[in-house]
């Protein structure tokens, strides 16, 4: 066949997807910035006239600016607390040599399969029980681990050349020197990674968050743009400013650390 | 994937410890590990199967055993089978569509092309995009009257139904969301999984006259089978637990045309405080993704004797 046919060809479909793909983002963004007597006319992609006043009016609909502060505290938490404590099992099962070690290993392993809505009762009754409904402990703290990270964390440090770690444990480190200085510092990509995906499951979190919380001042972002599409049905250019408020760190994040995420999908993926 | 491979320790390291080792500081290290694995994982599954052998309201101080009424309960209702047949047809829907069209466009991504990364990140987005803002402007696109799903089908002179509120169309609509939240994922794995096939295997074909089809046919897709296979699985689970969307797009609805069984299960035990039949929903929910991953075990060990 002839060569630049089958190329443009091939753009053109690709482009024809891409277009498809990202559409509702483009939609979502230009309603949110179109005149509400816009949508009764005919669809254009771009609007004519920039309304910004929409995303004041959502901002201000809902307490928006309670729901942000509420999925930054969680989301700030669990990415913090999973990195810490991911790394640190990682480092343990990658390095040290203690009784049960490879079996408890594969039950964090284990965990992965348990599907979520299995654990969902018990662990809102364990929430209910502490006390923790509609408090940040019950956003943060049944999150605050990722088997998924701890495997992540737990290859990368078996990748690591162990002379470094054996020299200083010689000069009579101990192991929290050791993986404080020597080892985290030495992690930053694999960190980078884990708290890619910390980021983008707490963030986006829906049903959890909905259970456990029932004030509106615990309301997260996503809970809230729930809660705000109940009240707000149809008044699309307002909830398309709202949806566009929430998406916007989700995506910023991503373009921020993209190679570090597709890599930690594709070697989990891959993995013979 | 044929799940992990524990790396053996070298036993020379012996200066490590011997074999009591090094318990006191591996406690301190995966403290946190256990206590939250264990409490919010471990226990709750265990604890749900306990659970589903109760009649219970979250409330009262008692707890009725009922044995495995609960399960008959279920087996017996027309809801729960209703729930698992739209559950199969979401799962199994969102799976092949995405699957095939992941597919696509990795194998058109990997050629020498401009703007690669740009096209990358245009399919990626929708799997980043919270799924409840997804839903969100999705349920506008499909709006009967204003969305542009309609209006552009009254461009081409069809008149679309009204989706989200017609029993025969929401689960169409649905699935659309999900495909359209998965393609970009399947692409990604697809895309590295390609730039890991040697190009002489090509160069070998073509020398013996294959063309692009029989190439594609006969090289790629045979090489790309451990991939789909991940991928399919992991599909599968994932779509079995759907519930942010339908929450979103349409609670469950109308006439139960999209309760799938997450939703379901939300309803049983969190409008209806049924905690006890909601427990059993979950362990049927277990069941039928246990089963899957047993598939995949069973299938990826039957096929690493030749790796």
């Amino acid at each position: 066949m002839l060569k630049p046919l089958k190329g443009l060809l091939t753009h053109l479909l690709l482009a024809g997807g891409a277009f498809l793909s990202a559409m509702p983002f483009l939609w979502m963004l230009t309603t949110a910035l179109k005149p509400e007597i816009a949508l009764y006319q005919p669809p254009l992609l771009f609007p004519v006239h920039l309304e910004w006043e929409n995303f004041v009016k959502a901002w201000q609909a809902a307490p928006f600016p309670r729901f942000f502060l509420n999925s930054a505290v969680m989301t700030v938490g669990i990415v913090l607390a999973q990195t810490l404590f991911s790394a640190m099992a990682g480092y343990a099962f990658a390095r040290m040599r203690f009784a049960g070690r490879d079996l408890l290993f594969f039950g964090v392993l284990g965990t992965m399969m348990i599907p979520f809505p299995v654990t969902l009762i018990p662990s809102f009754l364990v929430v209910n029980a502490l006390g923790w409904i509609d408090t940040y402990n019950a956003l943060i703290i049944p999150r605050a681990v990722s088997a998924f990270a701890i495997f992540l964390f737990r290859q990368f440090f078996l990748s690591l050349p162990r002379e470094l770690e054996e020299a200083a444990l010689i000069d009579g480190a101990g192991r929290l020197t050791i993986f404080f200085r020597i080892v985290l510092p030495l992690s930053t990509p694999v960190m980078a990674a884990s708290a890619i995906f910390s980021f983008l499951f707490a963030w986006n979190d829906f049903l959890w968050p909905l259970i456990v919380t029932n004030s509106t001042e615990m309301r997260t972002v996503q809970v809230g743009l729930a809660m705000f599409q109940g009240q707000y049905g149809v008044f699309w250019t307002l909830l398309s400013a709202a949806a566009t408020i929430v998406t916007l760190p989700a995506v910023l994040a991503f373009l921020a650390a993209q190679r570090q995420f597709i890599a930690g999908i594709t070697s989990t993926g891959l993995k013979e | 994937m044929n799940g992990v491979r524990l790396h053996k320790v070298p036993s020379k390291a012996s200066r490590w410890g011997r074999t009591l080792g090094e318990w006191p500081a591996a406690l301190f290290f995966l403290l946190p590990t256990v206590a939250v694995l264990g409490t919010f994982n471990f226990y709750p599954a265990l604890y749900s199967l306990y659970l589903s052998l109760f009649e219970w309201n979250g409330l009262s101080p008692t707890r009725e055993f009922v044995g495995l009424a609960n399960y008959a309960r279920l087996l017996a209702s027309g809801e729960f089978w209703n729930s698992l047949r739209v559950t199969l047809l979401y799962a199994g829907g969102v799976t092949l569509l995405a699957l095939a069209l992941g597919l696509g466009v990795a194998v058109l991504l990997n050629q020498p092309i401009r703007g690669q990364a740009v096209y990358r990140v245009l399919y990626f987005l929708p799997v980043i995009t919270p799924t409840v803002a997804s839903g969100v402007v999705w349920k506008y696109l499909f709006d009967p009257t204003q969305g542009v799903v309609n209006r552009g089908l009254v461009g081409v002179g069809l008149e679309g139904p009204s989706w989200l509120s017609d029993p025969s169309w929401a689960l169409v609509a649905v699935v659309v969301v999900g495909v359209w939240k998965r393609v970009g994922f399947n692409m990604v794995v697809y895309l590295a999984a390609l730039q890991g096939i040697p190009k002489t295997y090509y160069e070998a074909a073509q020398l013996d006259g294959a063309d692009s089809w029989q190439q594609f046919r006969y090289i790629t897709l045979p090489l790309l089978a451990p991939t789909t296979f991940f991928l399919v699985v992991t599909a599968l689970i994932d779509a079995f637990q759907v519930f942010d969307l339908v929450y979103v797009m349409t609670s469950g609805g109308p006439l139960g045309s999209t309760d799938v069984l997450g939703y379901y299960l939300y309803r049983q035990g969190f409008r209806y405080s049924e905690l006890g039949f909601a427990s059993a929903v979950a362990y049927v929910m277990f069941a039928l993704i246990f089963l899957v991953t047993v598939i995949q075990f069973r299938l990826t060990r039957g096929g690493q004797g030749d790796a």
